[in-house]
């Protein structure tokens, strides 16, 4: 089908796109990669969006490190991620990840900043940032706001942004010297969303747990992680199940997804004691 | 409607090397611009949602779903469609690895896969075949299999190795 | 004069040789012309309202605000249409008792699957016509919906259409010897069910039509996406009441059909209608959502076997009753009981047994119809069959192949009739089994399956024979009443440059069709294939001829190229003699020059030829036929069909722990008769074979209760992709028919026919020693989990 949109107006910097947002009338949508609107508005999942075009800002782009976080922008590109050095020191989950993100066409579109925003359940970024601990920037009418990356997603396609804002980067700890992280997942095809995916931190503090594809938000399995800590891989397997609640879709089944995440987590830890030694 | 956004948007850019003027309507996607207002019907669309890879183009260098990029978010770019990389004979290697090979039937997904098949030699000249598998899973053909396409891409990319014709 | 096809180096020996595709070139220089390309002055676009509902009268429908939309041209209900365009009745008379009730090109008054069009907006634009179609109202009264295969016949179903009495569109029951005693006196009965899901065909180019009246002519052009082009041609005249002269049909290049294109679809009738009442072009191009839920469907069978075997594994019986949803209609004019009647038709088709019943049961639901789709019932059959012949082998302990070539009909039994009814002119299953054997190394693979075992991987093998019916007669529908063509024809012209043009009534989908009928010609009339252009898909143009569809183009198509290449070749030869001086059967063309047939000293070159005939014919005796154009019709007269058969194997490992498949690699062994180009046949068994795997593992339409499609997109109905495909080795026997001369059977839909089960006894056994077995496509890890009881719930 053909797209309907409301208005195009490409932003010139932040404070333009802010302006463009607050005159909108409530329609505004704002336009990064375009990779997961473009196809709504080409469904007519959505039509009428006054989009604000962001794409071009330079500022929003860009990885760097910040005292002890890694700082990527929010117009940072899939596949800037994915073979960036700094992410793959600081952060090898993200490195990971990308290689599951859809196809190489879709990841030299798509952005970290939409990801999140976004919000797909299903998606590989969110559930990353998840299990790194990142905080979310956003930046408003009103000046900028950091949002602690457990307090973002609060629904399906849904965030902590609100109306008026714009998603400017998101930044994470650096990965521990002897800090693990891996990305376990199963999708019908390569490049699928996944029926089940984990995403596994292990810190000096303890372990971190984000699960996608199991729920309507990306779950951080915090009873899960407590027992990881203690040391009961059979206990964190158990716990697992009363933390996720998955849906049934016509790819799986709720109980599949359940049984998914528990073989994903183990293949996960299995990998992490790989790392140790 | 604000003064800001527009419902048609004038945009300049550089097509097959050749700079175009042209005023798009704001939900019009970077495939329809080219297929219906540039006549370039060599780009397909088949899904127009992104998943099938028909409508994949180099855009600024870097292949792209067609269909997921808006002609208004062109302005500026440098935009390359099948007939173009045929004009200027850069891919005529894989084109004539792929008639002799029978790495197309119906030929409708056969632009994109081109399009992605050269993106992919052009970051890695030497992939192996579960390197081209994977890359060219974005784009979808009905008809071949994909065995022939892959073996296509595979000969192509020994032969510039060797410092056949690229 | 006859073919010397064991000569490779005969003159003009183009047959049996891979030959570059002429067609291929502009298509890789995105310079093909699909039917979206074209652009007509006064183009509009039609888009179609739909149906939300499965099910529900039309109260009414309001298209005020649509018409307001800026660039509508004009709104159509379903009532305006059935002023110009009367509707149809798709049955045959030789499927006795098929029913199906008058349908049109959009609903009149009740809507009875989602996707069928209830409104056309015509607009300048595609984007302004689906803006509009976005505010056409339309009030639906809900009505009882039934999509349940199984349950349709109940008493307590809703019958969709009252008039005709019941939800059974068609039954047909097959017995042949004592099935029952057979099964009672056996020393083994394995009796399974197996489950196929509902396919498409996701064509990379959607439907699409163009169609032009030109009311000054009296004359409707349609540029459409067709395998059948006469066929269109003669549904267009019949329903829209114009003079079957009148409609051309033209068919340029097409983006996949796969049995997808070569039906009737409303939409497709609706628009040309519109172009009929509006007097200008009008376009319908389906968007991707549309396909999903008005491309035909097919396959959708849930289906009850039994085997007897006894203790040498020899089988005594085999007894099937398959039943299949077909959505509302019977699809126009090949009907939707097809499939079923196939799958009787082919089931145990490679095995010599005695004792066959087969029922097929074909009902109405409220779902997107369903009709013929590459390798029809094929698939389906062989799942059935080859599936139990496996249980049977393990139920008695024994390898696979031993237990197939313990029963496969011996490779000298030739002529047999099958207990399905069914004649074999002449296969080789025990030559293609053990070319099979060779080419996978099966004792070696069963080694690795072992020694993988003991590592904690699962692989698994699995063989399927088959066979496959190709070069249909009138036996397939004609005989039914239908007006679709089995016989075909070709024309074949040379020009003052000695080149040749020939004119085919088969078409060109992609699958070689011009490569193909070049070679042919080019072989046949003494020139090389380059010389040689292949018109195709204008039925104002070309012979009149079936079309594309149950793997005839190379047997039929080809036979009429090759009698009409040799007639033109006698024609230049008689002129030759005559210019020559010389008795016209010492004279020979090869590579575009007339020559001594004995020492083959040139003569005089094509050219020359062609430059006195055309223009200085008076020089030329007077009285000499100097017609350098030929056609040639061909039809089977012997066979109803020309079986082909082969065997395919596919090792793969199954992750007990996801119930994720990987596939590792796959063979085909495959007997199409006489081969006229290998890499075409190659890369036609390898996509047919793709084409199954994804029924194997991927491919299935779902439904909710209320007759909602519930995954119409490409990202929620998976077709295979690149990454898991594995690498296929193909391989060939070569038993041409004795038909024709050219001896060519088809192959377009082997590959399709017998990897879904391949994969499936590959999948059991690999599970066997876990006590687990799947029978219900595609194998999703989930069924895969559930058949080994790792999740319950």
């Amino acid at each position: 089908m053909k797209a309907s949109a409301g208005g195009y107006a490409r932003a010139q910097d932040v404070r333009h796109a802010l302006d463009l947002l607050a005159q909108s009338d409530g329609q505004g949508r704002i336009l990064a990669g375009g990779q997961s609107l473009v196809a709504a508005m080409n469904m007519r999942l959505s039509t009428g969006d006054m989009l604000v075009d962001i794409s071009r800002i330079a500022e929003l782009s860009g990885i760097t490190v910040a005292g002890d976080r890694l700082r990527i922008g929010a117009l940072t590109r899939h596949v800037e991620v994915g073979g960036d050095p700094l992410v793959a020191e600081h952060a090898p989950l993200l490195t990971q990840a990308v290689q599951f993100i859809a196809h190489a066409a879709i990841r030299n579109r798509g952005t970290i900043g939409g990801a999140l925003a976004h919000a797909d359940p299903a998606a590989e970024f969110p559930a990353c940032a998840l299990a790194l601990g990142a905080t979310i920037h956003v930046q408003g009418p009103d000046g900028s706001r950091d949002i602690a990356v457990e307090d973002f997603f609060e629904d399906v396609f849904t965030t902590a942004i609100e109306d008026g804002e714009i998603l400017t980067a998101l930044s994470v700890p650096l990965a521990e010297p002897t800090e693990a992280q891996v990305l376990e997942e199963v999708a019908r095809r390569s490049g699928d969303y996944a029926l089940a995916g984990v995403c596994l931190v292990r810190r000096a503090s303890g372990h971190r747990l984000s699960l996608f594809s199991v729920g309507s938000v990306p779950v951080l399995a915090t009873a899960t992680m407590a027992a990881l800590d203690a040391g009961d891989l059979d206990g964190a397997v158990a716990a697992l199940a009363t933390e996720i609640d998955p849906p049934s879709d016509t790819q799986a089944s709720a109980a599949y997804r359940r049984h998914l995440a528990s073989v994903l987590l183990r293949r996960a830890v299995a990998r992490i004691g790989d790392q140790r030694t | 409607m604000t003064d800001m956004f527009r419902d048609k948007i004038d945009i300049s850019l550089s097509v097959n090397g050749e700079p175009v003027e042209a005023r798009v309507p704001a939900g019009q996607h970077l495939i329809d611009f080219l297929r219906l207002d540039q006549s370039l019907t060599g780009a397909h669309a088949s899904c127009e949602h992104g998943v099938c890879g028909a409508c994949t183009i180099r855009v600024d260098g870097q292949a792209v779903r067609g269909c997921l990029m808006l002609a208004a978010q062109a302005d500026g770019a440098d935009v390359w469609t099948i007939e173009g990389l045929t004009d200027r004979a850069e891919i005529t290697d894989l084109q004539d690895a792929f008639v002799a090979r029978n790495a197309l039937q119906c030929g409708f997904c056969t632009p994109g896969m081109l399009v992605a098949a050269e993106d992919l030699l052009s970051r890695n000249s030497q992939p192996s075949r579960e390197e081209i598998r994977e890359h060219l899973s974005g784009n979808y053909c009905r008809c071949t299999g994909y065995e022939a396409i892959v073996d296509a891409v595979e000969l192509v990319a020994r032969s510039r190795a060797k410092g056949g014709t690229a | 004069m006859t073919i010397n096809f064991g000569n490779p180096d005969r003159p003009n020996s183009y047959i049996g040789k891979t030959v570059p595709r002429p067609n291929a070139g502009k298509l890789v220089q995105g310079r093909g012309r699909y039917v979206d390309d074209i652009v007509l002055p006064r183009m509009a676009h039609v888009v179609f309202v739909r149906s939300q509902l499965a099910h529900a009268r039309i109260v009414s429908i309001d298209t005020e605000e649509a018409r307001a939309v800026k660039g509508v041209l004009r709104i159509f209900t379903g009532p305006d249409l059935a002023e110009v365009c009367t509707p149809w009745v798709a049955v045959l008379e030789h499927l006795k008792g098929l029913k199906s009730p008058p349908e049109h090109p959009m609903a009149i008054d009740r809507a009875v699957w989602v996707g069928e069009p209830v409104v056309a907006v015509v607009a300048t634009t595609r984007a302004a016509a689906e803006d509009a179609a976005a505010l056409v109202d339309v009030d639906y009264d809900p009505l009882p919906v039934v999509t349940d295969t199984m349950t349709a016949l109940d008493t307590d179903t809703p019958v969709i259409h009252p008039e005709l009495g019941d939800n059974l569109a068609f039954r047909r029951l097959h017995e042949e010897g004592t099935v029952d005693d057979a099964m009672a006196g056996a020393h083994k009965v394995i009796t399974t069910r197996f489950r196929t899901a509902r396919h498409t065909g996701v064509t990379l180019e959607p439907r699409s039509i163009l169609v032009d009246w030109n009311p000054a002519e009296g004359q409707m052009t349609a540029y459409h996406a067709t395998q059948a082009p006469h066929m269109m041609q003669t549904v267009l005249a019949t329903h829209l009441d114009i003079p079957e002269g009148r409609v051309r049909v033209i068919c340029g290049d097409v983006g996949g059909s796969y049995g997808i294109k070569v039906h009737v679809y409303p939409d497709e009738v609706a628009t040309a209608a519109i172009a009929k009442i509006m007097s200008r072009p009008v376009k319908f191009i389906a968007d991707r959502l549309e396909s999903f839920t008005t491309d035909i469907h097919a396959r959708d069978h849930e289906i009850e076997a039994s085997i007897a075997v006894d203790a040498g594994g020899k089988i005594l019986a085999i007894d099937v009753d398959d039943w299949t949803g077909i959505g509302p209609y019977s699809v126009y004019p090949r009907t939707s009981a097809i499939e079923g009647n196939q799958v009787v038709n082919l089931c145990g088709g490679p095995y010599d047994f005695a004792n066959y019943r087969a029922r097929t049961s074909v009902v109405f639901q409220n779902k997107t119809p369903t009709c013929q789709y590459r390798a029809v019932g094929h698939p389906i059959a062989v799942a059935i069959t080859e599936g139990l012949v496996d249980m049977a082998a393990a139920a008695i302990g024994m390898d696979p192949v031993e237990i197939r070539r313990r029963n496969m009909f011996a490779d000298d039994a030739y002529p047999v009739t099958s207990p399905a009814k069914m004649r074999f002119e002449g296969l080789s299953h025990h030559a293609s089994m053990d070319k099979l054997m060779e080419l996978m190394d099966y004792d070696a693979l069963r080694a690795d399956q072992a020694e993988a075992r003991k590592r904690g991987k699962h692989r698994g093998i699995g063989i399927a024979s088959f066979i496959e019916l190709t070069n249909p007669s009138p036996f397939m529908y004609g005989i039914g009443g239908a007006r679709i063509s089995a016989q075909d024809g070709c024309t074949v012209r040379m020009d003052p440059d000695g080149s040749v043009v020939a004119l085919s009534g088969v078409t060109e989908q992609g699958q070689g069709t011009e490569a193909m009928l070049s070679q042919i010609v080019a072989e046949s009339v003494g020139i090389t294939p380059d010389k040689v252009r292949i018109i195709t898909g204008d039925t104002q143009v070309t012979p009149y001829g079936g079309g594309t569809w149950a793997s005839r183009g190379a047997g039929i198509g080809g036979e009429a190229a090759l009698k009409a290449g040799r007639a033109l070749r006698e024609s230049i030869l008689e002129v030759a003699a005559a210019m020559l001086q010389a008795d016209q059967g010492a004279l020979d063309i090869r590579d575009g020059e007339i020559v001594d047939a004995d020492s083959g000293v040139a003569r005089m070159p094509l050219h020359e030829l062609g430059r006195i005939v055309y223009f200085r014919g008076d020089t030329l005796p007077k009285g000499l036929p100097r017609e350098l154009v030929q056609t040639r019709h061909y039809i089977t007269m012997d066979y109803p069909f020309a079986f082909t058969n082969g065997v395919q194997a596919s090792y793969l490992e199954v992750d007990t722990d996801t119930g994720v498949v990987t596939l590792l690699k796959h063979w085909c062994v495959e007997d199409c008769g006489r081969i006229i180009n290998p890499q075409l046949v190659d890369e036609q068994i390898r996509g047919g074979i793709v084409q199954g795997l994804g029924g194997a593992l991927f491919e299935e339409i779902h439904y909710d209760e209320e007759g909602q499609l519930l995954n119409g997109s490409m990202a929620d109905y998976l077709v295979p992709m690149a990454a898991e495909m594995p690498d296929m080795i193909i391989g060939h026997v070569e038993t041409p028919t004795k038909e024709s001369e050219l001896g060519a059977k088809g192959a377009g839909e082997a590959g399709t026919a017998g990897a879904p089960a391949a994969v499936m006894n590959a999948i059991n056994d690999a599970l066997r020693p876990l006590g687990a077995q799947v029978t219900e496509m595609p194998f999703t890890p989930e069924r895969i989990l559930r058949a080994l009881g790792t999740i319950t719930d």
